[in-house]
């Protein structure tokens, strides 16, 4: 029983200072025993961080012959494309896999510095032009949930911040996110990854701003705009180093543990093409000649809805079989930011008018986006 | 009596955060009453930007993503 009551103090330790005045003794010994307590935590999560990492560059310097062992397990000619097919799989799913956790955790550990309320405070006020910088480049590392995005999106606006750099944020948060980085990091190299970080904010930075330039505060829903809040007073919990290498891996389990079959079947659906898909045919429908490639693609991807798990597996394939970065990034891009559920939840703050000049703005960036990649990368 | 406020646009968080503060104000043996908040202009007005978020007596004490059980427990004491 007594053992038991130790670490419960050192869980709460406000409840120790209350009760200072009182039972001071007491009170030193347990500050102290938290103290230590703490200390060891933080051992534990250093070394622990450590190790982890120690063993993921040694599972990731072992890809290849992992999966030529795998490949070898099967009963199929190496070079037969059933045999391509499946040592793809199998060397993609792992290395894909170590990648994003990486990526997911890093991401994890930087969003513990972050909340909504604290960008909030920090854009409130803010002009246009720095503004929308501003908010895309938070939106990236604001922890955000696409179902708190309309409570996000009146806070914003009744704090003062400007509409046009509200959809700044609005844009980048769901387009440049974790998953979608860490996956091109694994797929495609970090070139492309940095790619799509740059283009994905500059997207969000120029449509916020035009959508700020039109004045359309009058195309809001009449009830958002009549809500008037003062910006809640929420206690800043004080984090250690160890509460946010917890925070990092709690993201990898949320995040990871979420997202990986999707991933898995965008992988086996890239190994196909790769192993089967004949490279003529799609390099004339999505190759660099065909220019009405990136408007179809755009087009085609607004009303899709996938995450980017199951989709940047598959473009992947699509690039090694001759389709053009561009036209596969637009494609991306407009099934990442602009989807159907998500304009509905808009629609809800939105009306209809300024929700298709969102989708609009946006829509033209995005293809502005594929047409300048294919021109600079063909 | 504390008033416990939830709020949250009816998301899977949102439920699985009020279930957690029913289960801890249980086990610590603190009564509460739990509203569910789900009208957004109402969850905007409290001047909270992410959900799920906690209100205890008028006192908004979580804003975003799921709270960790033990911190519940000492918002419900304190």
């Amino acid at each position: 029983m007594s053992a038991n009551l130790a670490p419960e103090d050192a869980a709460n330790p406000p409840c120790c200072c209350s009760t200072a005045k009182k039972d001071a003794p007491a009170c030193a010994t347990s500050a102290s025993s938290h103290e230590k307590i703490e200390a060891s935590r933080k051992m534990r999560w250093l070394s622990g961080t450590l190790a982890a990492l120690l063993a993921w560059v040694l599972l990731y310097s072992q890809l290849v012959p992992f999966s030529e062992w795998v490949a070898s397990l099967f009963p199929v000619e190496r070079h037969s494309h059933a045999g391509e097919a499946i040592a793809f799989f199998f060397y993609d799913a792992p290395k894909v896999l170590l990648l994003l956790a990486l990526v997911v955790f890093a991401m994890g550990v930087v969003r513990s510095f972050f909340s909504a309320e604290r960008t909030r405070a920090l854009l409130s006020g803010r002009r246009e032009g720095v503004g929308n910088v501003f908010a895309s480049s938070l939106g990236i590392v604001t922890p955000f949930c696409s179902c708190s995005a309309v409570p996000l999106f009146i806070g914003f606006v009744s704090a003062g911040v400007p509409l046009g750099v509200t959809f700044s944020f609005l844009i980048a948060a769901p387009m440049v996110n974790e998953v979608a980085l860490g996956l091109l990091f694994g797929l495609l190299g970090w070139k492309v990854a940095l790619t799509y970080l740059l283009f994905g904010l500059g997207v969000a930075i120029v449509s916020g701003w035009v959508i700020g330039k039109l004045h359309l505060e009058h195309w809001l829903q009449d009830w958002v705009r009549d809500v008037r809040a003062a910006p809640a007073d929420i206690p800043s919990e004080k984090l250690s180093i160890s509460d946010r290498l917890q925070a990092g891996l709690d993201a990898v389990r949320d995040i990871v543990g979420k997202v990986w079959p999707w991933m898995l079947a965008g992988i086996a659906i890239g190994a196909l093409i790769h192993g089967f898909a004949p490279a003529d045919t799609l390099a004339s429908i999505m190759g660099h000649e065909a220019w009405w490639s990136v408007p179809a693609a755009v087009i085609v991807g607004i009303p899709m809805y996938s995450n980017a798990a199951g989709i940047i597996p598959v473009v992947e394939a699509l690039i090694g079989k001759g389709a053009a970065l561009g036209t596969v990034l637009a494609f991306m891009m407009s099934v990442i930011a602009l989807s159907l559920p998500e304009m509905i939840i808009l629609r809800k703050v939105l009306k209809f008018r300024l929700l298709a000049v969102f989708v609009g703005v946006v829509g033209l960036g995005i293809l502005a986006v594929g047409f300048l990649f294919n021109a600079l990368f063909s | 009596m504390k008033n416990v406020k939830v709020l949250g646009p009816g998301c899977m968080r949102c439920n699985v955060t009020a279930d957690l503060v029913k289960a801890e104000a249980e086990k610590a043996g603190v009564a509460i009453e739990l509203d569910k908040i789900t009208d957004l202009a109402a969850i905007a007005g409290y001047g909270v930007v992410s959900t799920p978020a906690i209100v205890i007596d008028g006192k908004i004490v979580h804003a975003g993503g799921l709270p960790k059980a033990e911190d519940i427990a000492k918002w419900l004491k304190a």
